[in-house]
């Protein structure tokens, strides 16, 4: 019987801190962080408020830059890249979920999932299909052509998971993303995104507050006061 | 971007469309206050540059006595030469003002090649001792028809002076002044030799028609240096600096004219500054959002700069349409004031140009700013 290959390392944080200026304050947020994630990998990350679980998840979004530390992505240390090579970086390799879907709300849902590809060189006519596809992927290509006011929390965060996958990125971040639905949307969403995990192979770090969200991880980390506890499921 | 662009200016509709009349009134007030000045300014860009006016050193209203034509047609470069006065008169009622001379027909209408006569009508015009003729515009604000009999009431030259229209001239271009009224300089003369004599056999000015405008400095100096020392000294100037004289009186209202056209549009800039600046404060979180999605700064910029000049345009080319009414309005109204009140191709690009320059203005604090917020910071979450 052959050994059962382990995932390479996608991501590689190594000694990572981070601090916050208020005022004359200086604010330690997240200290010494060590953390390895697998290609594939479902990560739940978890802590009370001001524990440094949303500082952690942008910054391996590439959405913030560490004070210091290693904090290597795909063999990319993200923590050199300038500020327009790093919005380009992202672009390519992070798909971003929010607690409260922040879709545009000027733009169709069709449109919104079509809006990171407008940074990239596909034509319209490719474009389309490509977000026509994810909002299928998603369920809710029959919503296509409503704008976000015309659809329900879940619907709407079905589509801003469309609009987080569009691209087929590396990773998968959410912040909370269950955090503002009812009990029945945020199953389906949480559903969806293991299904995007076992599926696709898609590796998500998501942060939440809900213990059951946390179920669906295949890893689960705990922050308190910017430092890692590590805790498998 | 060009339809995210689009959807952010409509978003906020009342915002937006309060934003966009509030452009259209301050560039139709520009182009209004600018058309003003060039109405001001309207004597001096029709002048003539091969037309020189001689009068009286002391002050216009001293008059120069008719004898002085003879020497000033024997000097050499003279083309031709004309003479005239301002009449003054009042024709029913002082508010039906407007420009009245009595000339030296024949002459003043050969140099005077931009007033278009009819021959035939200047035929009977030049030969009857009491015709008289009027531009276009004046005919038909008063609804005179060729054989009209005119009276003007006399306030400089005292008594009724009954005219007969036989002529009305058109202006060979489109800004050529159409209001004035001129009719023979004898006819008036003869009177006055009647009953003023010591008034007779004057004149207000002379205007001499040169072969080579480049020698018109020379020859209007020659002029002077001809009377020198005379009872009548003259001050021989080109046309232009004759009309510039009379505008020059009024620098003060027109430069406070500009400064009120240049302080509409100030004011209009920081209006849509102040409105594109809450637009971003606002659209912060989504900024944010659009910055992780993998947007730069420079695409926020053009998202907000796009948005604030498409306002501004859209008011810009509101304004615009309007300035025709608006002028139309204005002259009819204010006919006797201003007799030509054109708004030029060149205020209407000015208004266009000062639209754009206004847009992009407003937004570069709103988008300098938008595109430095960290993301973070924007999302205004920290875990």
């Amino acid at each position: 019987m052959a050994p059962e290959s382990t995932p390479p390392i996608l991501v590689e944080i190594n000694n990572l801190t981070k601090s916050y200026r208020r005022g004359v304050q200086i604010i330690k947020v997240l200290e010494n962080v060590c953390l390895n994630i697998p290609e594939g990998e479902f990560l739940a990350l978890m802590g009370p408020s001001g524990s440094g679980k949303t500082t952690l998840l942008n910054l391996i979004a590439g959405i913030d830059q560490p004070d210091s530390g290693l904090l290597r992505i795909a063999g990319v240390d993200i923590s050199l890249l300038s500020e327009s090579e790093l919005a380009v970086w992202r672009h390519r390799n992070v798909g971003f979920i929010f607690q409260f879907y922040n879709l545009v709300p000027v733009l169709t849902a069709l449109e919104n999932v079509e809006l990171p590809l407008l940074l990239s060189e596909l034509p319209r006519v490719r474009r389309r299909q490509q977000a026509e596809l994810a909002l299928k992927l998603v369920g809710i290509y029959d919503r296509k052509d409503h704008y976000p006011r015309q659809l329900s929390g879940g619907q709407q965060q079905r589509v801003a998971i469309a609009r987080a996958i569009v691209s087929d990125p590396v990773i998968i971040a959410a912040d909370e993303p269950t955090g503002d639905l009812d009990k029945v949307s945020a199953g389906e969403v949480l559903q969806l995104m293991t299904r995007l995990n076992q599926e696709l192979g898609k590796t998500i770090i998501m942060v939440t507050h809900d213990p059951r969200a946390a179920e669906r991880a295949s890893r689960l980390q705990h922050l308190d006061k910017g430092v890692l506890n590590a805790c498998t499921v | 971007m060009f339809k995210l662009i689009l959807r952010n200016t409509l978003r906020h509709r009342l915002r937006t469309t309060l934003t966009i009349l509030g452009m259209a009134i301050a560039i139709l007030s520009f182009g209004l206050l600018r058309t003003v000045v060039d109405a001001w300014y309207a004597g001096v860009e029709g002048a003539a540059a091969d037309r020189l006016v001689t009068r009286n050193a002391i002050s216009l209203i001293f008059r120069l006595p008719l004898a002085y034509l003879n020497k000033i047609q024997t000097i050499d470069g003279i083309k031709k030469v004309t003479y005239g006065f301002w009449f003054g008169g009042v024709y029913i009622d002082e508010k039906n003002f407007f420009p009245q001379f009595a000339v030296e027909l024949p002459t003043y209408l050969d140099i005077y090649s931009e007033f278009v006569v009819d021959p035939e009508q200047r035929q009977v015009l030049v030969k009857e001792r009491n015709a008289c003729v009027a531009g276009r515009k004046l005919a038909q604000r008063f609804g005179w028809k060729l054989g009209d009999i005119i009276t003007l009431k006399g306030t400089i030259f005292p008594g009724d002076w009954e005219l007969v229209l036989r002529a009305i001239y058109d202006g060979v271009e489109e800004t050529t002044d159409e209001t004035r009224f001129f009719f023979h300089w004898d006819y008036v003369n003869e009177t006055m030799k009647k009953n003023f004599p010591t008034v007779a056999n004057q004149v207000g000015w002379f205007i001499s028609q040169v072969e080579d405008i480049e020698r018109a400095p020379l020859i209007a100096a020659q002029i002077d240096a001809t009377f020198a020392n005379s009872l009548a000294e003259t001050l021989t100037e080109s046309e232009k600096a004759f009309q510039m004289g009379f505008v020059s009186m009024t620098k003060a209202i027109i430069m406070a004219i500009q400064v009120v056209s240049y302080v509409v549009i100030a004011i209009i800039l920081i209006v849509l500054a102040n409105t594109m600046a809450m637009t971003a404060r606002e659209r912060q979180e989504e900024h944010a959002v659009l910055k992780t999605l993998g947007f730069q700064g420079r695409h926020l910029v053009t998202l907000i700069a796009g948005e604030s000049v498409a306002i501004a345009f859209l008011g810009g080319l509101a304004g615009i349409i309007a300035i025709f009414p608006a002028a139309h309005f204005f002259r009819t109204a204010l006919g006797n004031y201003f007799r030509i009140f054109n708004v030029s191709d060149e205020t209407l690009a000015i208004c266009l140009l000062i639209a754009l320059v206004v847009g992009v203005v407003a937004a570069i604090f709103p988008a300098w700013r938008a595109a430095r917020v960290p993301i973070a910071e924007g999302l205004r979450r920290i875990g």
